[in-house]
């Protein structure tokens, strides 16, 4: 549509400034807080000039250089926040892991049966999609206390995975409409079971849409605040949890910069993800909305 | 495909959610009609050399025992939606008699914490929501008459406020508008008060709380729209340019009414998403100028003192929420697919 309009000046000038001041919105934020988390506590919240965050007045003074890892080496070695990402690994892993197989098959059968109840099916999985994480989780307390299974990372996993599923039968589902039906159903007349067909037709096509499906189940994993911060013990917390606990010990004098550093090194990955998955997002986020 | 294959194949899915979700919800409401046990108090006489007295003291192991014993706590019946913490009929009634104005009414029912954790809940789903679609419309239609080479990196740059996990992008925010950081002593410039703090007034934190809505989620808004701008079909723009229709009007009668459809899917996840609002309230500390429904369950949960019928019960009071919330949509989803001849 572009090419054939001509545009005036003033139009141009206009929706660039608004796309600049957007972008600067957008990630100023983000570059303004990897720059202070190199910083000592007294520059990047600084009482009497906020330009000390960018001449590292304090920083200099206080380390020698105008950078300092003090930060970082405060949560990682001294907080042991690589334990909490190691958490964050495995509990990621999993999640993914495990919804894709449960979201797949489940998907698969909601885009191949015509029957009322996949109807149904599919209006209270969006229920459940709507529902605040948190109502689900004062469910789980009690029983999984009377249990004792509340504080390992198994429970947060399969928890996550479930909370997970509304979502990813969603978006396979119409993921799976979008391949033909001849292509499994041809299989299933040269004598293929529905699974064997499933397995040996399906399965190979199908690698695009879990993949984006996959990215994210991935975000609600990694981003996930309410559930692991009530399900986990101490020792099994995952990153952002853990981020929130530095917040409760900022009193002495430099720990907010653990925060600050642990905050940067858990956008990290997300940075890293968008890089190399843009594409992916955005098909993944339009998918849904092509569909109605 | 057959009803026994389907349902082995749905088996661990639903599985899945019907344990981890439905039966959750139904934990939820027997939770609802429950209270803490209270404490259990004991009269024991204390005999000194000035004679004996009776004391009444509580009996730490006896609770402890009872509490193990029934740890749902005592049958309460529906006493907790109506009390106090919830949605308080009663001082509603008394605050309505005794107040002489609305403002006056509105500011005593603030004090409640149910209502004041819905109003904040309400308020901050139906003004993020808005703005978000106009935001998003506005950067996708600019973004589209970029050059091709600027448009990726915009969108990656865009991408990430949404995808940050939302407690570090409202931390990320907040380090920078708290009163030491670098927002936070433009503003006192700019202002010139230099005592001027976000977190010291209400109405600042609400429009704080906003600001990272909208900036979060505005990116959702830009990709669909984006997306829905490269498929408005050529044939209608150019008839409406022969028609002597102008850019503006070219956008209001044919690029909108195209994307009407995507408008809609964005409210729908909008409403859902921001009526779930919490992180952002642990990431700027705000709780005490707002709450929001989440919020509220988070706090009646942590601590060695969980109140899990309070909790349980704000939890069923926001399920309800929600429904009521999607409402519209099931109907109409459910009339599209009667239409559709099933």
């Amino acid at each position: 549509m572009a090419a054939t309009q001509r545009r005036s000046p003033l139009l141009v000038t206009v929706s660039t400034a608004l796309v600049l001041l957007w972008v600067v919105i957008a990630s100023f934020p983000f570059l303004w807080t990897l720059w202070g988390s190199f910083k000592v506590q007294a520059d990047f919240f600084s009482l009497s000039d906020w330009r000390n965050a960018l001449r590292g007045t304090f920083t200099m003074a206080q380390t020698g250089s105008a950078f300092t890892g003090q930060g970082y080496h405060g949560a990682w070695v001294q907080e042991e926040f690589w334990r909490a990402a190691m958490n964050t690994l495995i509990v990621v892993v999993c999640v993914v892991v495990i919804s894709l197989t449960f979201g797949t098959l489940g998907g698969y059968a909601l885009a191949r049966s015509g029957f009322r109840y996949t109807f149904w099916l599919l209006m209270i999985a969006l229920v459940f999609r709507a529902m605040p994480h948190i109502t689900l989780v004062s469910g789980y307390l009690l029983p999984f206390f009377q249990w004792n299974v509340w504080g390992h990372l198994p429970t947060a996993i399969i928890v996550l995975v479930a909370i997970n599923q509304p979502f990813t039968l969603w978006m396979l589902h119409s993921f799976f409409l979008n391949i033909p039906k001849d292509l499994d159903e041809s299989a299933m007349v040269d004598g293929c079971t529905r699974f064997q067909a499933f397995r040996h037709v399906i399965v190979p096509v199908m690698w695009p849409g879990v993949i984006t499906t996959g990215l994210f189940s991935f975000l609600l994993a990694y981003n996930d605040f309410a559930v692991t911060a009530m399900l986990l013990s101490q020792q099994n917390q995952t990153m952002v949890p853990k981020i929130a606990s530095f917040l409760g010990s900022t009193q002495v004098e430099g720990n907010v910069m653990f925060a600050v550093a642990a905050v940067v090194s858990a956008t990290a990955p997300l940075f890293v993800l968008i890089l190399f998955f843009q594409r992916q997002i955005v098909s993944g986020l339009t998918a849904g909305a092509v569909k109605g | 495909m057959k009803h026994r294959t389907f349902f082995w194949f749905i088996l661990p899915s639903a599985l899945a959610m019907i344990l981890f979700i439905a039966l959750p919800v139904v934990s939820v409401f027997i939770q609802s009609l429950h209270v803490e046990h209270e404490q259990v108090l004991r009269t024991v006489e204390n005999c000194g050399p000035f004679g004996c007295a009776e004391e009444t003291i509580v009996d730490r192991e006896a609770t402890r025992e009872l509490r193990e014993a029934r740890p749902l706590g005592r049958f309460a019946g529906f006493s907790n939606y109506l009390d106090r913490n919830h949605l308080a009929i009663t001082e509603i009634r008394g605050m309505w008699e005794r107040s002489d104005s609305i403002a006056d009414f509105t500011r005593r029912a603030m004090t409640l914490p149910f209502w004041r954790a819905l109003a904040f809940t309400l308020t901050f789903t139906f003004v993020v929501t808005p703005f978000v679609l106009v935001l998003g419309l506005a950067i996708a239609l600019g973004v589209n008459s970029l050059p091709r080479i600027f448009r990726g990196p915009t969108i990656f740059v865009s991408l990430l406020p949404m995808i940050v996990t939302p407690l570090i992008g409202s931390l990320v925010l907040y380090w920078m508008v708290d009163s030491r950081g670098v927002l936070g002593a433009f503003l006192q410039t700019v202002t010139n008060d230099p005592t001027l703090s976000l977190r010291a007034s209400p109405t600042l934190t609400w429009i704080m709380l906003i600001v990272y809505g909208v900036w979060s989620s505005a990116p959702f808004a830009f990709i669909v729209f984006y997306a829905g701008l490269q498929t408005v079909p050529e044939e209608p723009l150019e008839a409406a340019m022969i028609d002597g229709a102008n850019r503006w009007q070219r956008i209001r009668y044919v690029v909108i009414p195209h994307l009407m459809p995507l408008a809609i899917f964005i409210t729908l996840m909008q409403l859902m998403d921001n009526f779930r609002v919490f992180e952002p309230i642990v990431g700027f500390q705000a709780q005490a100028s707002a709450t929001s429904l989440s919020y509220n369950i988070f706090n009646y949960l942590r601590g060695d003192a969980a109140q899990f019928g309070a909790a349980a019960t704000t939890s069923m009071l926001t399920i309800l929420g929600v429904v009521v919330l999607l409402a519209p949509v099931l109907i109409r989803t459910w009339r599209d697919f009667n239409r559709k001849g099933h």
